[in-house]
């Protein structure tokens, strides 16, 4: 019975963040129109446009590889699988041991590393500024987001996720000058693996400020609905482990009632709508950054998680 | 047990001359590296039992070679058994790839004789139970492989990779001298005695230096490592497989042997000098190797890395067991050791690779390669494997020891000592940084050389390689996904190596649901690679079948949109060089002096636009350029005493004999 209960949690967890990831880009594009003082496109525009690609024919470049159909597949299992990791609305879901946080920040190297294959794949000038600007950018992102994860797990004595959140919100935690300093790193990081603005931007296409829309270029139809989907399940993995972590109030635990697992759903939700918000409002009111910009930015995040590491012995309890 | 391997071995050493005769037989490499494979398998299979199955006897014998009154020794305990497999997994890898790629070996009276002694070599110095049959193994593995490195001696630049070679190799053997001459003081040659014996506290410093010095240089630690790069790519490519692969870690093996096996209980300060090696060493193997064009360099320049990550792994281990927490010493030391294996299967692939696209295109050159994904699709796909293995990406095996180092650092805050405590998650971060450019790394060699359109009509009319080769590394490519998805099973079987060394082991795994890893406890970390694995694998095709099913599976196939913009010429893709650029800018400024420069036409003239990059190797010119130069003025000056009259020189016999007789005196 509990067995059953488990899969059935775990399941919906998958299901959840597969369901959920449109619409939160829906949200946050919503919310910058708005603040723009336009009207925006419906919340639910992603859905639709995911489903239009998906009908669509895929038009191949006559020299992409079998490697190049497959990556938008494996992007997304990686992805995806990274996504229900991290809990959303309950700790210690039936595989939250099977990878923990470094494990996460892997899977989504793994999806990275054969996003950049794919924009070379097809032998365009496009393809290859893309990839190599992205692995310029990981180069930076990932340490600091490892750095990140060194400082939250020396603090929690975890890296397993489920812990860390039990742990940051129980009331050993305190104020720690360490654990401010992490979630500014991972703020960071987080605009930058999903390349938002300052880093990247997500809505345009031309050609010198653009990465990921570079490496994806040659991509159509259910293949570039695929990378689409993969990268609002990324948006949310990145949203979600923030509230895990930092916002970690109200978050249910695996053998909770159903009520109270509802509960712990409702407050996710929450969660989200106010940290889409922030994400809204902090792209509409900076600038993008110019390429070789970035990495005085990531540096920032990097050294920042750095001095997070090391202030932990500093303030213990603060 | 032990008597099979040393049969192994001698029969390998026998294989040696008769190489001589078979380099001119038309199958002679056939007959030649089939004796191999098969010496290097029964090797590797006793060495396998004996670790899995006797890991608690430590047979050993006495052959009356050698010196007269020590006689050679042999040991098979669980390290040197541990050592054996990978060294002939490696060899019996490299031979398979041989039996087709040797056949295309355009001198072969300069490899065939010399390949099997190499093998010998090197298992010799694993096996070996005192100093001196140590240290001859070791000068033998290091003379051979050399010759193999100037076996295609016409080419100007080998020569120059085996002259540098044989010096540093030199430099390790004096060292390694010293530090057994140290240790026998006390004590006489035979490993038995040193351990049994007491060496004070700054001896064992020393010797711990100079071990450190002696199996760096051999193993590439930087700054040690300015031969690798020159030496590994030179050879013919399953040697280079050996040499990156396997060679530097019976180097690896020197310095787990002196350290952990033959000095007593380690000082907190060594781990801080192994780590403060270790760390750079892995950072900037992998910055080196992002900004060459050459394959095989570039992969010789990312196993520096590799061996920084093993290196850190062991500076990890020193650190524990001097503070007395053995039991995080055992998750080091498994970490670095798995680090060890595992790198062996996914440099001898990559080598593999490489050599494959050698042989058919003639090319090492990447901004010459391109598109071969279409040509060698077989080759590809085991080249990816190892690309992914290496990049230390899930659910592959170069994760799992990373990931296994990663959690012995984060208990750092654990150590009594203050300083480990703060340093230690600097190198973390050192590690961090490494693993990105890896991956960075080998999607230039992938991207570049693999994908996109053939820059050149050699790559253009490539095919696949032969079927021993791609045996080979399908093989090599299959056991980094079992050792990625099962990394208990490998885990298990280095219990005992990690008890004999550093005195405890890291939990039981196999038993675990699901074949779970878990470090220390579940409530800290916990790793599962078979269900990542099969996750992903799930998730994918159930993603693949439901869109092909319910939207659409329709495909045509059209000119590359490339904003609209497409340029047929092949020119127009990102290079080697190009790909790395934003990288150069942004790391290569300080730590290679890269400069950029541009030579813009002016508007209207049909002259090309000029770009020059110029990068320096600072460790070169502030550490190697000094020493040649002092050495090369010091011979200039000695050179006077070989045009001097007989008298000059009659008069320096006489100076020289009456110093003697002064020295005597006194």
């Amino acid at each position: 019975m509990t067995a059953l209960r488990d899969i059935l949690s775990q399941g919906v967890q998958m299901c959840l963040v597969l369901l959920l990831a449109p619409l939160l880009t829906g949200f946050v594009r919503k919310v910058k129109a708005r603040l723009l003082r336009r009207r925006g496109p419906p919340l639910l525009q992603p859905y639709r446009d995911l489903i239009r690609l998906m009908r669509k024919d895929v038009v191949l470049a006559d020299n992409a590889s079998w490697l190049f159909r497959v990556i938008p597949y494996l992007m997304f299992a990686g992805t995806w699988v990274a996504a229900s990791l991290v809990p959303t609305f309950g700790n210690g879901l039936l595989f939250s041991w099977t990878a923990d946080l470094i494990a996460i920040i892997a899977l989504l190297g793994s999806a990275r590393f054969f996003q950049a294959l794919a924009g070379m794949d097809v032998g365009t000038a496009f393809g290859g500024i893309g990839s190599s600007r992205e692995v310029m950018i990981a180069s930076l992102a990932e340490p600091a987001m490892l750095i990140t994860v060194f400082s939250v797990a020396m603090i929690a004595g975890s890296t397993q996720l489920s812990y860390v959140a039990e742990f940051m919100g129980s009331d050993a935690v305190g104020l720690r000058v360490s654990l401010g300093m992490a979630f500014v790193a991972l703020t960071i990081v987080a605009l930058a693996e999903n390349a938002r603005i300052p880093v990247d931007n997500p809505a345009t296409h031309l050609e010198l400020t653009m990465v990921h829309e570079a490496m994806v270029l040659e991509y159509s139809g259910r293949h570039l609905a695929l990378i689409d989907l993969s990268s609002q399940l990324k948006l949310l993995l990145y949203v979600s482990l923030i509230a895990c972590v930092f916002l970690p109030w109200g978050t249910a635990t695996a053998d909770a009632s159903v009520a109270r697992l509802g509960l712990g759903a409702l407050l996710y939700l929450g969660k989200l709508v106010v940290l889409g918000f922030l994400l809204a409002v902090f792209e509409t009111s900076i600038a993008k950054m110019r390429v070789f910009r970035i990495p005085e930015f990531l540096g920032a995040a990097l050294m920042l998680a750095l001095l997070a590491t090391l202030l932990r012995f500093v303030s213990g309890s603060l | 047990m032990i008597a099979v391997a040393l049969w192994s071995v001698a029969a390998l050493l026998a294989l040696a001359p008769a190489g001589v005769v078979l380099s001119t037989r038309p199958r002679g490499s056939i007959i030649l590296y089939g004796g191999c494979l098969v010496a290097t398998s029964t090797l590797c299979v006793t060495a396998l039992s004996d670790l899995l199955y006797f890991p608690h006897l430590t047979p050993s014998a006495t052959l009356p070679i050698g010196l007269p009154w020590l006689g050679a020794h042999f040991r098979l305990d669980a390290l040197s058994a541990f050592f054996l497999v990978v060294v002939n997994l490696g060899g019996a890898a490299a031979s398979l790839f041989a039996l087709g790629y040797g056949q295309h070996e355009e001198s072969p009276g300069r490899v065939l004789p010399f390949y099997p002694a190499y093998l010998a070599g090197m298992n010799t110095v694993v096996l070996a139970n005192d100093a001196f049959s140590f240290l001859v193994a070791w000068e033998f593995m290091s003379l051979t492989s050399w010759a193999l490195v100037v076996s295609h001696h016409r080419e100007a630049e080998n020569v120059r990779a085996g002259y540098v070679y044989l010096l540093m190799a030199s430099f390790g053997t004096l060292t390694l001298l010293l530090a057994f001459g140290l240790l026998a003081s006390g004590a006489g040659y035979d490993f038995d005695a040193i351990r049994a014996s007491h060496p004070s506290a700054a001896l064992a410093g020393m010797v711990m230096i100079l071990a450190l010095l002696g199996a760096g240089s051999k193993a590439g630690l930087v700054p040690l490592h300015a031969w690798l790069p020159l030496a590994h790519p030179a050879a013919p490519s399953h040697v280079s497989g050996l040499m990156s692969g396997v060679m530097t870690k019976v180097a690896v093996y020197g310095f787990v042997r002196i350290v952990f096996d033959l000095l007593p209980e380690p000082v907190w300060w060594w781990s801080v000098v192994v780590l403060l090696v270790g760390g750079p060493t892995a950072t900037l193997g992998v910055l080196y190797a992002l900004m060459q064009r050459d394959i095989k360099r570039l992969l010789a320049y990312s196993t520096i890395e590799n061996i920084g990550i093993i290196f850190t792994g062991l500076g990890l281990a020193l650190a524990f067991k001097a503070q007395g927490l053995d039991w995080v010493a055992a998750l080091a030391f498994t970490a670095a050791l798995l680090h060890v294996f595992n790198h062996a299967l996914f440099k001898s692939l990559l080598f593999f690779g490489a050599g494959a696209v050698l042989e058919v295109t003639g090319e090492r050159d990447m901004e010459k390669l391109g598109g071969l994904i279409h040509r060698m699709p077989k080759t590809a796909f085991a080249m990816l494997v190892g690309c992914v293995a290496i990049s230390a990406l899930p659910p592959f095996n170069g994760f799992v020891s990373e990931w296994l180092t990663f959690q012995a650092i984060l208990l750092s805050p654990q150590l009594p000592n203050w300083g480990l405590k703060l340093i230690i998650p600097a190198f973390g971060g050192l590690l961090a940084l490494a693993a990105a450019f890896a991956a960075a790394c080998f999607v230039e060699l992938y991207g570049i050389s693999f994908l996109g359109r053939p820059r050149s009509d050699l790559a253009a009319s490539a095919h696949e390689t032969d079927r021993f080769s791609l045996a080979a590394m399908f093989a090599l490519a299959a056991l980094c996904l079992v050792a990625g998805i099962l990394p208990g099973l490998f885990i298990d079987a280095l219990a005992p190596v990690s008890k004999a060394m550093v005195g405890n082991v890291m939990p039981h795994q196999t038993g675990l649901e699901w074949m779970t890893i878990v470090p220390i406890a579940e409530s800290r970390s916990s790793y599962n690679g078979l269900l990542v694995f099969l996750f992903s694998a799930l998730s994918g095709m159930a993603a693949a079948s439901a869109i092909h099913r319910l939207a659409s599976d329709r495909l045509r196939r059209a000119p590359a949109w490339d904003c609209g913009y497409p340029d047929p010429n092949p020119a127009i893709q990102y290079s080697a060089s190009s790909f790395s650029q934003p990288i150069r800018r942004v790391f290569g400024s300080v730590i290679f002096a890269a400069h950029e420069s541009g030579e813009m036409p002016p508007p209207l003239s049909p002259a090309p636009a000029r770009l020059t990059v110029d990068m320096r190797d600072l460790i070169w010119d502030a550490l190697y350029a000094p020493i040649a130069k002092v050495i090369g003025v010091v011979t200039e000056r000695v050179n006077m005493l070989q045009f001097l009259t007989i008298r000059r020189y009659l008069t320096l016999v006489f100076a020289a004999l009456i110093v003697l007789l002064l020295v005597v005196a006194l």
